[in-house]
């Protein structure tokens, strides 16, 4: 595929050849629009995945394995859109998971031990998750120790906290969010998927059109320059730590609520694994670790053939285990593949 | 010199007096004092490492001096910011450009200015101001919508300096504008400094190492020595022969006393 690009690439970018070329080079110039935008190679992977799991299983696209892509997909979705803020803005926050997995029993807490009602009771969880986001950020932008190491600490402080509060038990729906906001906020078919949607599109708007968004590609492009250009670059940073930490509560409670249960196993062993999953998607959506680029659309992408490919390969009879060869091997090919097209989209035209 | 009786004289409106800067253990500056007249070229000139870009930074509101006094328009000021000095008319070209590669030249030309429909940007409008500013500038660059990336070195140092000459900015302060240009680009920001000065309204302080240019624009010439100003004459009366020895003369004497 990379060298029928790579010849497009060359040929629109070549000296025109005189007539006879007119529709043509219509198709081509849109073809070579559409591969300028980074989200273009996950999405045809993304397709790709969709035409060979529905040839080979065609309940693949039935109504209830949609449903199935759609939780598996939007969960990590929603953090990997804060990753994707903090990765252009030259960060990353591992902690995501462990603040993913404190923030239902934060609900649990305030409804069941202190009597918040339960609307109240979410807003301060995911407010709880911003908290943790602006002692990652304080930490790493004032104390000037590095995001790896400041939210390594965080995931395992507050996976901890989760640990020792819980007595490592599994909790329940507290009643008073049963019902209504319990469907409402995860339970529902659909409920998940289109808060992942609002997230998406509104960060989308936010990394791309507004004040907040440029600036957040100029810290992470180029830290010392927008120091200068008068950018609060601290504030910057600290903003989108604080924006990570809010989401990943959000999805730990979305996810809590659509698993009927509390669990704080997420923690444990596996407390790394929503935030990797969620860094893996930004990075096959095309966002650059090294900051000054990344998509939010494609962070959406990259969560969705991550979920497209765990649950094809459950449809189609393969085990789990061979699932992680297949997400190094994605992680590495679409890293080699994007560092590929970044240079090829540099040396064509603008 | 401010209690002169002589009223044609344009007023100061920069002067900054016994400035002093360490980082650690090292004094970058240690008595420096000059003042810049409305509507002046200044041409700061002085070895590598002598402090020029720390004076900079600090008129600029980067760094905050550890001693001295800056006034502005006849007011002594503490610059917080970069941005506080903004809205004082201060505004900089730095010798590291402070371009983001991965934006576009509009963008990059409206960095932290950007006009905003609130609460999205006005790409459209900013769009049109670069290709007009740069136009206006007789700089050639085939699309404001190019990532800066993708631009030479001389282009790059175009659309710097566009950014703070567009700003409305009183006092210009130039770190080394014509160092990555090619002979035609930097004509270009000469004719542009002469341009400004024929206004009248800004007030220029440029940094360079290529003394026959310095001399081509400025109105006065101040040499930073071991941290302070140790000369100050107006062009006509000095030359880039003397210039270059004034410079060439203190490495020979740092020489002679090592060796």
């Amino acid at each position: 595929m990379s060298e029928t690009i790579e010849n497009q690439v060359a040929a629109a970018g070549g000296p025109r050849q005189p007539g006879g070329v007119g529709r043509n080079l219509i198709v081509r110039t849109a073809f070579d629009a559409f591969m300028r935008r980074r989200e273009a190679t996950i999405l045809l992977v993304a397709i790709g995945l969709i035409i060979y799991f529905q040839s080979a299983r065609s309940e693949f696209l039935s109504h209830d394995n949609l449903v199935n892509l759609s939780q598996s997909t939007a969960p990590f979705a929603i953090v990997a859109v804060g990753q994707v803020l903090l990765l252009v803005s030259g960060e990353i926050d591992l902690s995501a998971g462990a603040t993913f997995t404190l923030a239902p029993f934060m609900v649990h807490y305030l409804i069941d031990f202190y009597g918040v009602f339960p609307i109240p009771a979410i807003v301060l969880s995911v407010l709880v998750g911003c908290l943790i986001g602006f002692g990652n950020g304080f930490v790493t932008v004032v104390l000037k120790v590095p995001s790896f190491v400041t939210t390594l600490g965080m995931l395992f402080l507050v996976g901890g906290i989760v640990l020792t509060t819980s007595h490592a038990f599994p909790a329940q729906i507290p009643e008073a969010a049963q019902g209504t906001i319990q469907r409402w906020f995860g339970l529902a078919e659909w409920s998940e998927i289109i808060w992942c949607l609002l997230i998406v599109a509104f960060f989308h708007v936010v990394l791309t059109r507004t004040r907040w968004g440029l600036h957040t590609i100029a810290v992470g492009g180029n830290l010392l320059g927008a120091r200068e250009a008068g950018i609060k670059t601290t504030r910057i940073k600290i903003g989108n730590f604080m924006i990570t930490g809010g989401l990943a509560a959000f999805a730990g409670i979305l996810e809590a609520f659509r698993t009927q249960t509390i669990d704080p196993s997420l923690s444990g062993a596996d407390f790394a694994s929503v935030m990797f999953t969620a860094v893996a998607a930004a990075v096959i959506g095309g966002t650059a670790l090294a900051g000054g680029s990344g998509t939010v659309i494609g962070a959406l992408l990259g969560a969705f053939v991550l979920a497209e490919l765990r649950n094809g390969f459950n449809l189609i009879g393969i085990s789990a285990n061979p699932f992680n060869i297949i997400l190094g091997l994605a992680i590495l090919g679409s890293m080699i593949l994007n560092v590929y097209l970044a240079n090829l989209r540099r040396a064509g035209r603008t | 010199m401010t209690g002169g009786p002589n009223v044609t004289e344009p007023p100061e409106v920069l002067r900054v007096e016994h400035i002093a800067k360490r980082f650690g253990a090292v004094e970058a500056l240690s008595d420096v004092s000059l003042y810049l007249k409305k509507g002046e070229v200044l041409g700061l000139i002085g070895d590598n490492g002598a402090g020029k870009s720390t004076l900079i930074k600090i008129i600029c509101g980067f760094h905050q001096p550890d001693a001295g006094k800056i006034i502005v328009n006849g007011e002594e000021v503490t610059l917080k910011s970069v941005d506080h000095a903004r809205s004082l008319g201060i505004d900089t070209v730095y010798q590291d450009l402070a371009l983001v590669n991965e934006l576009t030249v509009y963008h990059n030309m409206f960095l932290n200015r950007e006009v905003v429909r609130w609460p999205l940007l006005n790409n459209r409008a900013m769009r049109k101001r670069a290709r007009q500013y740069l136009d206006d500038m007789g700089v050639r660059i085939q699309s404001v919508e190019a990532e800066v990336a993708k631009l030479s070195g001389g282009q790059r140092q175009a659309i710097a300096v566009a950014r703070s000459v567009y700003s409305d900015a009183k006092i210009l302060l130039l770190d080394e504008p014509l160092a990555a240009m090619g002979a035609k680009e930097g004509a270009l920001i000469l004719d542009l400094v002469r341009d400004l000065k024929d206004r009248g309204e800004v007030s220029i302080i440029i940094i360079a190492h290529n003394y026959a240019q310095v001399l081509e624009v400025c109105d006065r010439v101040n040499l930073l020595q071991h941290g302070g100003i140790t000369y100050d004459k107006r062009r006509a009366e000095t030359s880039v022969a003397e210039l270059t020895d004034l410079v060439v003369a203190e490495y020979r004497a740092h020489r002679t006393k090592g060796g």
